[in-house]
């Protein structure tokens, strides 16, 4: 019997890891942290009866340099952790970014800074999206906000990496990781696409290919950084995704992604009740960030309110998107507590005051 | 007529099959007719989702809680609590032990198993979901058994049909579990000891399965 037939029921992060079998992955390189260590077990149980490859690595770091190794022979590959081991991460993003390389990285954010706590975060936005590592680099950022996305999200994240030679980064959440939902994994795979740049060997038939992240002539390098923005364009104008929430009428619209988004919907259903028109737009890509809809909302919402576990990171993305021409405040919980439906209610109950919204 | 009359009930299983919930519904169940009930969390999985988030719905009914006391705390150790040796101690309490998932989780079990073995007063019970994607048939089934028998060092005595989708599971999910579990009944000799079913969908399917045994969800956010 296929495990995947019909629904079943998973938690996110079990969600994540057999979307990557699906998906092709036959390599996963991983060290333990909560909330994300079901990911690794779950493929310690599984490859091995497939033909794959777990390996536990001796740090994250290591973990990160074996993803750039099997990634260097085009296969599908991922890694997994939770904040700290994703920062301990970092040189190895940027590695794969100079080198042009495909990959899905895993971050299920627990409370930070530091070594922080084991409670659900969306404290590492700015990391994500926009200091994953040292350079001129940039990763497509997938936020889901069900047990379905982290399943379905993972799929879309292999092919996206492999189009455009970089670096997908699912950025969860410790709720999404541990929650448990049914879920349909049925996917139309696609044939993987060719990768003649891929170190498999030249069989005596063509020059070598090399796999490299070193240059050091620097006007070939700006070259390389040319061409890897242009790539970079291409996935802003092609691949921005997003959720638009009760918007056709919105005078406040609310920004939030994960489980705030969730959270949000259930205090917007409410707010409804109370008569004020309120909607949610969550984006669904953390980068490309999804400017078209907040800059079309910001002609006729009289405020925006950014609901995040965080202390306020897309918020910043937010203002920018809008141009502020409306005001964009905050309502948040931080250090892996969730605001709750009534925080948001309440924040939404005082901009439409404010803004004299119905 | 769910008769359930030893002094321990050794809960184990596959990573969130739903021992957790299991054990505390029965420790409610055994209160019903019994002064001295206690539960044990012997967990040392998963840092959430514990018996201990239930402290004080158990603690107002007068079940007795034995957890580490890390459990809940965010303290991300696999602990062992002190006092868990009072589970072949105290002669006069009937015990629940709710163990942590998979052959990891019975690790914990097998540093009593021998005390447990020579009481020979409980039932090892297997709690299965077929909709959890890695024991959806038969075979994977007896792999975990396997794994967790070896760890546990002590034997399953039955198997307790704990099959659903979570907050969707309808009335049909539960009775298209049933095939399921009796297949493994036949494949390993253990009998069907309960099968649960949310109390919201009990009357619906309690004339159709023998021994339903309705639980009420442990609320998980606080």
């Amino acid at each position: 019997m296929s495990i995947v037939a019909d629904k079943v029921l998973m938690k996110g992060n079990e969600a994540i890891a057999e979307a990557a079998i699906i998906a092709g992955c036959r390599h996963y390189f991983g060290y333990p942290i909560t909330p994300q260590t079901e990911i690794a077990a779950y493929m310690a149980k599984r490859m091995p009866k497939i033909g794959g490859c777990f390996l536990q690595a001796e740090s994250e770091i290591a973990a990160i340099n074996m993803v750039y190794g099997v990634a260097s022979t085009g296969l599908r590959v991922m890694t997994s952790s939770s904040s700290p081991g994703v920062s301990l991460k970092g040189e190895g993003l940027s590695y794969l970014a100079g080198s042009d390389l495909p990959s899905l990285i895993v971050n299920v954010q627990r409370g930070g800074p530091g070594l922080g706590g084991i409670q659900p975060s969306q404290s590492d936005y700015f990391q994500a999206t926009k200091s994953g590592g040292h350079g001129d680099f940039r990763m497509i950022v997938l936020a889901p906000s069900s047990v379905q996305e982290m399943a379905d999200l993972t799929v879309k994240g292999f092919e996206l990496a492999d189009k455009y030679r970089m670096t997908s980064m699912i950025l969860a959440d410790g709720t999404m990781g541990q929650m448990m939902e049914p879920v349909s994994l049925e996917y139309d795979i696609k044939p993987a696409i060719a990768k003649p740049w891929a170190t498999t060997g030249t069989k005596m038939a063509r020059p070598h290919n090399i796999v490299n992240s070193l240059s050091l002539v620097p006007d070939e390098l700006e070259e390389l950084n040319f061409a890897r923005f242009e790539r970079y364009r291409q996935v802003e104008e092609n691949e921005t995704m997003w959720e638009e929430y009760m918007m056709e009428d919105a005078e406040i619209c609310i920004a939030a992604f994960g489980i705030a988004a969730r959270v949000s919907k259930n205090a917007i259903v409410e707010a409804r009740k109370q008569g004020i028109k309120v909607g949610l737009i969550r984006p669904i890509t953390l980068w490309p960030f999804p400017n078209k809809p907040f800059k079309a909302a910001a002609d006729k919402c009289k405020a925006f309110i950014s609901v995040e576990l965080s202390m306020g990171q897309m918020i910043e993305d937010v203002k920018l998107a809008t141009e502020c021409k409306a005001p964009v405040t905050l309502c948040n919980r931080a250090g892996g507590m969730i605001p709750s439906p009534e925080q948001v209610l309440e924040s939404i109950i005082e901009t439409a005051k404010k803004v004299g919204a119905k | 007529m769910i008769i359930m009359d030893k002094r321990l009930y050794i809960i184990c299983g596959h990573y969130g099959s739903g021992k957790t919930n299991v054990a505390v519904n029965l420790a409610f169940h055994f209160r019903k007719s019994q002064t001295k009930v206690a539960i044990a969390d012997l967990d040392i999985v998963n840092p959430y989702f514990r018996t201990k988030d239930s402290a004080d719905e158990l603690a107002a009914a007068d079940i007795g809680l034995i957890c580490s006391e890390y459990a809940g705390s965010n303290v991300d150790i696999p602990a062992l609590p002190q006092d868990m040796y009072a589970i072949t101690d105290k002669l006069d309490t009937k015990y629940i032990l709710d163990i942590g998932g998979d052959d990891r989780g019975a690790l914990a079990l097998g540093r009593i198993a021998p005390k447990i073995k020579e009481e020979n007063n409980y039932e090892m019970l297997l709690t299965v979901n077929r909709f959890r994607p890695l024991t959806r048939d038969t075979a994977s089934v007896l792999e975990v058994i396997g794994e967790i028998e070896q760890a546990a060092k002590i034997r399953f005595t039955g198997i307790i049909n704990n099959s659903n989708l979570g907050e969707e599971t309808t009335a049909d999910d539960v009775l298209s579990s049933v095939g399921y579990a009796l297949d493994i009944s036949k494949a390993t000799g253990l009998p069907v000891v309960l099968t649960t079913v949310d109390e919201r969908l009990y009357d619906a399917v309690k004339d159709k399965i023998e021994n339903v045994f309705p639980l009420k969800l442990q609320e998980k956010i606080k």
